[in-house]
């Protein structure tokens, strides 16, 4: 019962959407599209019941005093005023310019969210120096794309680049050589292969998966063992 | 110089600079200002997946199925008009917060049956249509163009590196002999294509960080 | 040897030197020359092919933590289709993206009408704002986009939109612009939409995400790629405009050379001190 439904309306939801696909008369449609429908209600509940969680773990934090509470005192502070504003005072029109919730957003949203993902193009320069190593053959190939596809991707490297290969007395082909043309053929061609190759696998993966869960073969999404 | 006299400004410009103390060690201040995000996000999608989902979706097609504005029954469903039939996945939204109570936590499987149902089917048929068919539809070129040497060797360099990072992919067999000669040359083709990945995101990561020193010198020191 | 030693260097050196090379050529331009690439060229002329007058759909999937290098493909995007006189409808899968699409739209808009071109909200363009669901939301668009998007952005209903008299499913559009920070997005756009409903698209995508996208490219299921901020910049250059990505570049290129240098300089150091802790 616990398991069986669950898997069951898996099975039945998942084969009407797959025919829909292939389907277009109404009887098939029509439930695809409402299933559809469902589920993006149901993922709307699902970032409710995400700060729910927020809440419950962090009020668990503050009522043991664990040792970072004044921040988590200030992250329940921060989701409940602009939850307030938000849901009750700005409503529908909440993104709207003028209100507070556009005012929150606007100035610790989207300050925080760019900076937080802006941190990263210091690690990956620190990485570059403390981690790439080069041990193997495959390694190097790996580097020596990395570096022309770096140096090629930018103005700067075709500027360098432009003062040595657009000499006059230089054959025409030898302008092929220079790094901008050259990284766009690694990513034409070779590149190019590789990741079809990845996108192959992956599709089928995706596909096998697809039918495991539908035909109720995959079960680990249910978690639990009752 | 002069620079902005916008209090939201400054909020943003001070939290920006509580972020990036990161770099320097862990502080308070960035613990501060991590909090604070969190907090203002989890807000922020609620109330964002309220108005636009729920309240689209559910809530007012429901208030209409029982005001009577409707022509017809609460049940007299049709494409894209639900009515009545909307409650299910009302009662199934209501059902996830089962989570939150480990006796009843079974319940919300019924929710996550419909999720899993629908994104298994139409992540199938979208991989396969989209992917599968499409890719390999196009990857059956011509090896050799009349009177093009050059696009003729990047056409058969380009079957070699998909055939052999397909071949690398293929793990029923163990890589040895031929098979693991021509993986091998499969690693080659993936590792080039690695490395242009590292490139490229390169590229975008200090794109991110272009972005914040432009909000910092434009909209707050008002430097160009 | 002293030069052994910075393979002990602390990070923050490094850090601060990122933090200046990317800093320093903001504040003193160096302006190198930037040239547009063939994906570049072939995103720019697909719009261009698009009969004037024609209602296109943008799908701006992004938040704001991607908006330096997507915004100005946003921007450029929705200056060559006023240029030519089309309809935008728009819409975003990200759920931290509606309100910052919403204020790039409305910045473009304001240039326009700042010209005497009288744009108007819900006439010539409209943003339906945000959905939650990913591909869900992208085939329920194909049954009818008014019922997926019942209400924009501003919460008017959608149906009463001058704009959307003409709009029903993707067979209204000749044209997808899609602007991608990841998932969902251009893959999920190619697959359930372009493959489904067989809707031409073009694609502007962050650097991270872009290689992925170049097997799309050559099979023809996307007519054009923007690449990351290059991309955005080689777009505004071939419309002759110099906007945020353009001015980005020179700090692009200054932090490229130093990461590059990063790479050589860390193995000659580790190469360097192995040799010697093998030979000592």
């Amino acid at each position: 019962m616990k398991r069986e439904i669950p898997l069951f309306l898996t099975a039945v939801i998942g084969a009407i959407v797959l025919a829909g696909f292939f389907v277009p008369h109404q009887f098939i449609s029509v439930p695809a599209d409402y299933f559809q429908r469902c589920a993006v209600i149901v993922v709307a509940f699902g970032y409710a019941l995400g700060g729910a969680n927020l809440v419950r773990v962090n009020l668990e934090g503050i009522a043991r005093r664990h040792p970072d509470w004044p921040y988590k005192v200030v992250l329940l502070v921060g989701m409940l005023v602009t939850l307030v504003f938000g849901l009750f005072v700005d409503r529908a029109k909440f993104q709207d310019p003028g209100t507070v919730s556009i005012w929150i957003y606007d100035n610790i949203y989207v300050p925080m969210n760019s900076t937080m993902f802006a941190l990263l193009a210091f690690f990956i320069a620190s990485a570059a120096f403390r981690a790439f190593r080069v041990r193997t053959a495959e390694a190097a190939l790996l580097a020596v794309s990395a570096l022309i596809v770096m140096i090629g991707r930018v103005p700067l490297g075709d500027a360098i680049m432009a003062g040595v290969f657009d000499h006059p007395g230089l054959p025409d082909w030898v302008r092929h050589l220079r790094l901008e043309p050259l990284q766009q053929w690694i990513m034409d061609w070779p590149q190019n292969a590789a990741k079809r190759a990845i996108l192959i696998g992956a599709a089928m993966g995706v596909m096998a998966t697809g039918l495991r869960v539908i035909l109720g073969i995959e079960r680990s999404y249910l978690g639990g063992s009752d | 110089m002069t620079i902005s006299g916008d209090f939201g400004v400054w909020i943003a410009a001070l939290l920006t600079l509580c972020v990036f103390s990161f770099l320097y060690k862990d502080n308070p201040l960035y613990k501060f200002a991590e909090h604070l995000f969190v907090g203002v996000s989890a807000g922020y999608y609620i109330a964002l997946n309220y108005w636009t989902v729920v309240d689209q979706y559910l809530v007012v097609p429901l208030r209409a199925t029982f005001d009577g504005s409707l022509p017809g029954g609460p049940f007299d469903a049709r494409m894209q008009d639900y009515r009545a039939w909307l409650i299910i996945p009302a009662v199934l939204g209501v059902l996830l917060f089962t989570r939150l109570f480990t006796r009843l936590s079974w319940m919300s499987r019924w929710s996550l049956a419909v999720v899993m149902g629908v994104y298994a089917g139409l992540k199938t048929t979208g991989f396969a249509q989209g992917d599968l068919v499409a890719q390999v539809q196009a990857s059956l070129i011509p090896l050799w163009i009349p009177g093009n040497l050059w696009a003729s060797l990047n056409a058969i360099l380009f079957t070699i590196g998909l055939v052999t990072s397909l071949l690398f992919f293929f793990y029923s067999r163990e890589h040895k002999g031929v098979l693991g000669g021509v993986s091998r040359v499969g690693v080659w083709f993936l590792m080039i294509s690695f490395g242009a990945g590292y490139g490229y995101t390169v590229m975008s990561r200090v794109s991110l960080l272009i972005g914040r020193f432009q909000f910092l010198l434009v909209d707050w020191l008002h430097v160009r | 040897m002293r030069f052994l030693e910075l393979d002990r260097i602390d990070r923050r050196w490094i850090f601060l030197v990122v933090g200046l090379l990317v800093l320093i050529p903001l504040l003193w331009p160096i302006g190198l020359p930037i040239v547009p690439t063939t994906p570049v060229r072939q995103y720019h002329d697909a719009i261009a092919a698009i009969p004037d007058g024609s209602t296109v759909l943008m799908s701006c999937d992004y938040d704001p933590a991607s908006t330096p290098e997507l915004g100005p493909m946003a921007e450029t995007s929705l200056r060559q289709l006023w240029d030519k006189r089309c309809k935008i409808v728009v819409t975003v899968l990200w759920n931290g993206g509606a309100a910052v699409v919403d204020q790039t739209i409305e910045h473009v808009a304001d240039e326009y009408r700042a010209r005497g071109v009288p744009l108007k909200d819900g006439v010539d363009y409209v943003n339906l704002g945000y959905k939650s669901g990913n591909e869900a939301v992208m085939v329920l668009m194909g049954q009818g986009i008014a019922s997926a998007f019942p209400r924009d952005q501003h919460g008017r209903v959608t149906t009463q939109l001058p704009i959307m008299r003409n709009v029903t499913d993707y067979s209204s559009f000749p044209l997808l612009v899609n602007i991608s920070a990841g998932y969902p997005g251009t893959k999920e756009w190619v697959q359930q939409v372009n493959s489904r409903f067989h809707l031409p698209m073009v694609s502007g995508t962050t650097a991270v995400s872009t290689p992925e996208f170049f097997p799309y490219l050559q099979s023809g299921q996307l007519r054009g790629l923007l690449g990351g901020m290059a991309g955005a910049a080689e777009y505004e250059v071939l419309r002759k405009e110099r906007g945020a990505a353009t001015s980005g570049m020179d700090a692009q290129s200054m932090a490229h050379l130093f990461i590059a240098l990063c790479i050589v300089l860390g193995n000659v150091v580790h190469r360097t001190r192995r040799k010697e802790g093998a030979s000592s």
